[in-house]
């Protein structure tokens, strides 16, 4: 593992943008806009969470950042250095430093495989770990850092004696395995029942505190994010609109999005709001032809004339947070959308 | 809101019997009321039995599945209370869809795909009404309006319409006959955030109009507490909990409804370290003499896990933990 | 790896078929030795007692050139089964090869493959193992027919296997695999070959029965090597040798009934192989169409469900 300079960035995307063609009809040219020109950063001991509908792109930049997939336009920078993956070698040496932990703990392990199996993989591809005595000695510590103890119990597991918590955990010990600097998490406890996804954002909370790792959290589910990570970028139709650290953007939104977003979540607290008007809020955005301006304007009830022609640029709203809104710049009056 | 008793389960067992071993207890003993008009809300977490009670209850379970004790009765507004469990085939298939309607949780891939929408709702339509093509197509629009798709939509290919459209659209087709009790099994698990408050929006202003009474399953209890009148928690096949909303948020009595309304990180207010509930959920292959849930909490006792806590009756609650939690938690508003 | 389900399938049928299976292989093992070293018959030595009905000396008869018939079924069981084994292995090695590269690699490679599949499945079959089978003249013994059957029936065990492989080359696992710097060779064999099991091994036993009926029919027209002794070549020199006409049934129904006994078993298997594929299809069994009928007391399902039904799970 290379070691990464204090401060500096380890793994950033910038300017990505993936268009998949869509082959329909002799009308060529169609691409479903996944997503446009994106810009994130990551650095060592902060987790970055990225919020989202589906279809806002998160899980394409996921993969992307993973190098699973290539962009359209744009560049993903590993320590300063832009990627090129052109062999094999290449991509194991990415691998080795960036780990993608996917959602599903019932398919991202091979049900024919022990826990054994799964965790020695990785640690012979990267560590060249072969003797048996050190790929036991090493799987078990890997095992105890994902608290799956006693280590007898799961070390000969086949996935499906395991519960989703504790395949999902070890999904992370498999990315552990090659000691990253980056772990890219898509929707890591969507699957799981309510009271084991606590234990796995612990977990991730830990690996950021102790060993220093940068991480990526993708999740539909704000207060989540709110509730262990350091920064929210909050994804739209493929763009991001607003970004910052998460106490701020999830207690004083700037983007109607990011208020939409946090005024539909479950709130116990708050007073029940289901007396509310259910006015039309609109369906998700059609990505093929996404809507001109301001890819949000149809559903805002802030929208403005200018909104729905121009796209709006970045706005600086604090030290290190944005929102791209026109709402936000001085010199235009928001007004409330007329209700039909 | 203490309208006429609608349903009354008492009892009620189901298992699955497995080949050469014990049988599977799915549902042991679950009994519950539910009133007209009244919203109640089951929480459960995978494994819990929450599914398993509503197939029951309607006997839409397959093998195997079998019910094997309890009793549920139905009071339709005129006509004596009908055995759900016991009754024929001719009298359950008229009480399902005009009596109880059920929306299950992959609901909108339940739709035909090579149907139009306004064919599949004129079928179901008349399938129970004695109604003219014209009239069934009038009605199917109307209850489209109400969920808010469009008219013009009703002719569309169900893959023409967005996952909550959809949803909406098997929404409206449970409502189609107007019944007395909707069953909602996860019905928002599969749609965003944003869709979702507008589902349960549109749901409870049906509700307040039309005045059916509602059965609303979800693992999401945080979703409960804002929708349901009353909730019920399953674990382990057994309903360990009951009571008000806001009571149950506010004073939970067993550990684990405190566990699990402790494992949503809060939106607002102070952050706290959570740990959610350690341990895995029970194995129903291998049930336990006592509590089900005493393995994983940090108050247990030999007693608990002597034999199964009974129902303690407090005010408007039922619970079933003989070291239940007491202290009341202020809730910022 | 697991142990594989389908040897000892819960259903009553697919075990019946099963067993009958396992009789043959016993036969087709030890039947040759136990036939000649234990009852002294002979199934090729010419002798004079030509066209004998059953009896103690000769159980079931003999041919018209005096040789004794329950030894040639014997030993025709041994060279019919080799040969349906044979003609298997090299089908589905084909059929697996072509299947998992075809699904793995997708592009241009897999719609080569794929023409080259299409082409064998638009092939009419039997027309052409004869064609070929008839080039060889009986040339290169049983494994030519062997190897002739296998070439030309692979295409659509193909088909399955790659449609079973493009499911699982998205898998979540196999994402993993290939980002972590697995070889696509190693991710076929240890990741992808090992899920594509079940259905390899479902398919093997019916081609084994298949390959032999195919034999077997190669056989009595007379195309297939006519000094081996097979059931086929029995039934082939039975009918020239106007058997029928005789009242020799003890000449050609044994191997008739012996192909025929095998196609069944075959098709008894095939039930449980079902169960076995899906795991849902094994408990539904029980209670059949009762749904309505599913609420009674604990009692009365033991009642209702016989004692012997509840013992067969």
């Amino acid at each position: 593992m290379t070691s990464v300079a204090d401060g500096g960035p380890v793994l950033e995307a910038a300017g990505l943008t993936v268009h998949y063609p869509v082959h329909r009809g002799p009308i060529g040219g169609r691409v479903v806009h996944a997503l446009d020109d994106v810009t994130l950063t990551l650095h060592p001991g902060r987790i970055v969470a990225v919020v989202g509908e589906s279809g806002s792109g998160k899980s394409t930049l996921a993969r992307v950042l993973a190098m699973a997939q290539q962009p359209t336009a744009g560049s993903v920078r590993l320590s300063g250095q832009e990627v090129r993956l052109r062999s094999r070698r290449a991509r194991r040496e990415y691998a080795s430093r960036v780990q993608l932990v996917l959602q599903d703990p019932f398919s991202s392990l091979n049900p024919l495989h022990r826990v054994r199996y799964l965790l020695a993989r990785p640690l012979a591809l990267h560590a060249g770990v072969r003797a048996e005595a050190e790929l036991d000695r090493r799987i078990r510590g890997l095992l105890e850092r994902v608290a799956l103890t006693p280590a007898e119990r799961f070390i000969d597991a086949y996935p499906h004696e395991l519960s989703g918590g504790q395949r999902q955990r070890v999904a992370i010990a498999r990315a552990l395995a090659v000691r990253p600097d980056v772990i890219l998490g898509d929707e890591l406890v969507s699957m799981l029942d309510v009271s084991m996804r606590l234990e796995i954002l612990n977990l991730l909370s830990g690996l950021r505190d102790e060993e220093r790792l940068a991480m990526l959290y993708i999740t539909h589910d704000i207060a989540a994010a709110r509730y262990f990570t350091d920064e929210i970028a909050v994804m739209y139709a493929g763009e991001i609109v607003e970004y910052g650290p998460s106490e701020p953007v999830t207690q004083a939104p700037a983007h109607p999005y990011t208020k939409l977003l946090i005024g539909s979540s479950p709130d116990p607290g708050r007073e029940p709001a289901l007396d509310g008007d259910d006015d039309d809020l609109g369906e998700p955005p059609d990505l093929v032809a996404p809507p001109a301006g301001c890819r949000f304007h149809p559903r805002c009830p802030f929208v403005m004339a200018h909104c729905r022609v121009s796209a709006p640029p970045r706005v600086d709203v604090d030290a290190g947070r944005w929102a791209r809104c026109w709402l936000l710049v001085d010199e235009v009056e928001p007004t409330p959308r007329q209700t039909t | 809101m203490n309208g006429d008793l609608l349903l009354d389960v008492d009892g009620l067992c189901v298992q699955y019997d497995m080949p050469g071993g014990a049988p599977l207890l799915a549902v042991s003993d679950v009994s519950f009321t539910l009133r007209r008009g009244e919203i109640l809300g089951i929480a459960g977490e995978s494994g819990s039995g929450k599914t398993t009670l509503i197939t029951a209850l309607l006997r839409l379970q397959r093998p195997p599945a079998v019910t094997v004790a309890g009793r549920a009765r139905f009071f339709p507004r005129d006509g004596e209370p009908l055995d759900l469990l016991h009754a024929d085939a001719r009298t359950l298939r008229r009480l399902r869809w005009e009596r109880i309607a059920v929306v299950f949780q992959s609901a909108m891939n339940a739709l035909n795909p090579v149907q139009r929408l306004s064919s599949q709702f004129v079928d179901a339509v008349r399938a129970h009404r004695r109604l003219s093509k014209a009239e069934a197509r009038r009605r199917a629009e109307r209850m489209f309006e109400l969920v808010g798709i469009p008219a013009g939509r009703m002719r569309d290919y169900p893959h023409e319409l967005s996952g909550g459209m959809r949803q909406r659209a098997t929404i409206a087709l449970a409502l189609v006959c107007e019944p007395d009790v909707v069953v909602m099994d996860e019905p928002t698990t599969a749609v965003d955030v944003v869709m979702q408050r507008q589902i349960l929006r549109q749901i409870a202003r049906l509700q307040r109009e039309a005045g059916f009474a509602i059965i609303f399953i979800t693992h999401d209890l945080s979703l409960l507490l804002e929708i349901s009148h009353r909730i019920a928690i399953m674990y382990g096949g057994r309903i360990v909990e009951s009571a008000p909303a806001l009571a149950l948020h506010r004073d939970p009595r067993h550990r684990y409804t405190v566990g699990l309304r402790d494992s949503f990180p809060p939106l607002r207010g102070p952050v706290p370290q959570l740990l959610g509930i350690p341990g895995t959920p029970p194995d129903l292959r291998r049930p336990l003499p006592g509590c089900s849930f005493a393995p994983r909490c940090a108050h247990s006792t030999a007693d608990c896990e002597a034999t199964v806590p009974p129902l303690q009756t407090e005010a408007e609650r039922v619970y079933a933990c003989i070291h239940p939690h007491r202290q009341a938690v202020e809730v910022q508003p | 790896m697991r142990v594989p389900g389908w040897l000892l399938p819960a259903n009553t049928k697919a075990r019946v078929g099963v067993a009958i299976l396992a009789c043959y292989v016993v036969v087709a093992v030890i039947g040759p030795w136990f036939v000649e070293s234990v009852l002294g018959l002979h199934a090729t030595g010419i002798s004079n007692d030509a066209l004998l009905p059953p009896s103690g000396a000769h159980p079931l008869g003999t041919t018209q050139e005096g040789q004794d018939v329950l030894a040639q079924l014997v030993v025709g069981t041994r060279s019919s089964l080799l040969v349906g084994v044979v003609a298997a292995a090299i089908s589905t090695v084909l059929s697996v090869l072509i299947g998992l590269a075809a699904g793995y690699y997708g592009g241009f490679f897999d719609s080569t493959l794929n023409a080259v599949t299409n082409v064998f499945l638009v092939l009419p079959g039997l027309p052409l193992v004869i064609v070929l089978a008839g080039y060889l003249r009986g040339s290169g013994g049983p494994m030519a027919v062997a190897l002739v059957i296998g070439l030309t029936g692979w295409a659509w065990g193909a088909r399955t296997k790659r449609a079973q492989v493009l499911s699982l080359r998205n898998r979540d696992f196999v994402l993993n695999a290939r980002l972590l710097g697995e070889s696509d060779i190693r991710i076929m064999v240890r990741e992808i070959l090992p899920n594509l099991a079940p259905l390899i091994s479902s398919t093997l036993m019916l081609a084994v029965v298949g390959s032999i009926l195919a034999v077997s029919g190669l056989d009595f027209i007379g195309i297939g090597n006519i000094d081996s002794v097979t059931w086929g070549t029995m039934l082939y020199f039975a009918q020239s040798r106007q058997a029928i006409a005789s009242g020799a049934w003890w000449w050609y129904i044994p191997p008739g009934l012996a192909i025929t006994v095998l196609g069944a078993a075959a098709a008894l298997v095939n039930f449980g192989i079902d169960e076995v594929v899906n795991p849902r299809l094994r408990v539904a069994r029980r209670g059949r169409s009762r749904r309505s009928k599913n609420v009674v007391g604990a009692a009365a399902v033991r009642a209702a469900v016989g004692p012997d039904e509840r013992q067969a799970s």
